[in-house]
């Protein structure tokens, strides 16, 4: 992989730092008067998900990361591997570790494509499209005519998640999630 | 995708940036200081380690020729105060490679004064009048420190006599960086760090901030005195405002002989960092060697005061086109 000089620090560049690779989300030049120049640089670290500040002497380089994001469509389990397959055509499966998964374990369903973070080659990170439909398999009884405002109350989807809904939410019903928030959006 | 044309400044932003353009310019004109123009290419450049110089190559009378674009004009007004020209100031394009970020661009406009027969308190309560000018809304009071106060007040160490380990070893600490990152850097290297990162940030704040007495390695082309603690400093004051460095300012070197020693170390420190050498501005030393008066010189960012006036977060929206966009 080629060396990044600190000039060359952009959010969204992905380089090593510590045998981590890490994604830089700011970079800024600290120079006092008349001296040394530094770069103060926020990383996110890809593989703990960690945000760290860092500071370098201006020049310094670091080696960049072979990290790619692809889009892949969730299969299924065995509940010790998690494998999703690429949506380019080829086929082509990942296994994916459980503790890559994160917060995305709750959103899972087959067939709807993730963010898959590769980094030489292995899966390291996923991430859930920004909505997602998926079914009530568990709530109180909807009350009827409450449609307008008022309360909510938890219901169980069929990925595992529990979301507040309102009152008027019944078992088997579709729902639009958004996974940022973990909130209700909409019937869908 | 079609590159961006258009301006990183509004067209309001720059209206205001001419209003306080000419606020300057009058400051000046009522004080009777001289408005001058100087040459941004010239045929030595600066030497000073932490500068990176744009230079290019021109057909010249005398052939093939390198000219070094300016990282301020000093060099240039030097050279008019030895002719005699008295109180001078310019606003100059000045260039510094690989200085990009919120409060920097590689191309920018300093504005850059001479007081013959000032001192450095002169030259101070100048600096300090004119930026209260600049913001009428401001009504802080201009508070002086000592460099070495400073360390000592935000992080209980002495900058001149703390051993070289301890300034790494809090440098390393205080900078978040890489194990032994600072296992090879000089005392310099840890003060600015630490000045710029921990120190800086905290000056200016509802206040003028005025730093004086730096170490004397940070002289570059001031004076040296000794302090009241019996100290060797510098002869220069920073100025801060909102943790922002605005000011630079020297009692000048007029010592030819010392300002060429001065030179050929920095030539000689950039040749052990295996950094280019900047061909050395003999003309100046000529001017220094024929006599300059002694006297006064201040640098200030012009676009980061206006980008402070107009409150902007970022340098590039009090410019018409940044680097990134030029």
């Amino acid at each position: 992989m080629a060396n990044y000089s600190t000039n060359e620090f952009k959010g969204g560049l992905k380089v090593m730092l510590d045998g981590d690779p890490c994604s830089i989300i700011e970079n800024e030049l600290v120079k006092p008067g008349k001296g040394q120049a530094f770069n103060r640089v926020k990383l996110r670290n890809l593989i703990t998900g960690r945000v760290g500040e860092r500071t370098f002497k201006s020049g310094d380089s670091l080696e960049g990361a072979d990290v790619m994001e692809l889009e892949m469509e969730y299969l299924y389990n065995d509940s010790e591997m998690w494998y999703f397959m690429k949506t380019d055509g080829s086929f082509e499966q990942y296994a994916v570790e459980k503790k890559a998964l994160g917060e995305t374990e709750k959103w899972l369903k087959e067939q709807v494509p993730y963010t898959v973070t590769l980094w030489n080659d292995n899966a390291i990170q996923i991430s859930a499209p920004n909505f997602i439909e998926l079914e009530v398999v568990e709530t109180d009884p909807g009350l009827k005519g409450d449609t307008a405002q008022g309360g909510s109350k938890p219901a169980t989807l069929s990925s595992g998640a529990v979301v507040r809904v309102p009152l008027f939410i019944n078992e088997g019903e579709i729902l639009k999630i958004d996974t940022r928030s973990g909130e209700y959006v909409s019937r869908a | 995708m079609t590159e961006s044309w258009r301006p990183t400044a509004t067209i309001e932003t720059l209206r205001e940036r001419a209003r306080l353009l000419a606020n300057v310019r009058h400051f000046f004109a009522a004080r009777g200081v001289l408005e001058v123009e100087t040459p941004v290419l010239g045929q030595g450049g600066s030497t000073d380690v932490h500068l990176v110089s744009l230079s290019t190559m021109a057909r010249t009378d005398r052939g093939q020729r390198r000219l070094w674009l300016q990282t301020s004009p000093e060099f240039h007004m030097k050279r008019l105060l030895a002719a005699g020209s008295g109180p001078i100031f310019q606003l100059a394009k000045s260039f510094r490679d690989g200085e990009v970020g919120v409060r920097h661009n590689i191309e920018f406009t300093m504005l850059e004064w001479y007081r013959p027969g000032f001192t450095l308190p002169d030259l101070i309560d100048e600096t300090t009048t004119l930026v209260a000018n600049m913001l009428p809304s401001f009504h802080g009071p201009v508070v002086h420190y000592r460099y070495r106060q400073l360390f000592h007040t935000y992080l209980a160490v002495d900058p001149f006599t703390t051993s070289l380990e301890a300034l790494r070893r809090l440098a390393a600490e205080r900078g978040q960086m890489s194990t032994g990152a600072m296992v090879n850097e000089g005392r310099d290297t840890c003060l600015d760090l630490l000045m710029g990162l921990v120190i800086e940030p905290q000056l200016g704040r509802n206040e003028l901030s005025v730093v004086v007495d730096y170490p004397a390695s940070q002289a570059a082309l001031a004076r040296r005195h000794q302090d009241t603690d019996g100290e060797w400093v510098a002869s220069r004051f920073e100025l801060y405002l909102n943790g922002i460095e605005l000011a630079n300012g020297y009692d000048e070197l007029t010592d030819a002989a010392e300002q060429r020693a001065r030179f050929i170390k920095d030539n000689a420190e950039r040749r052990c960092l295996g950094l280019p050498e900047v061909d050395v501005d003999e003309r100046l030393l000529a001017a220094l060697e024929h006599g300059m008066p002694d006297g006064v010189g201040v640098a200030l960012g012009i676009d980061r005061l206006v980008q402070l006036v107009l409150g902007k977060a970022r340098l590039e929206e009090v410019l018409a086109f940044s680097t990134p966009n030029c």
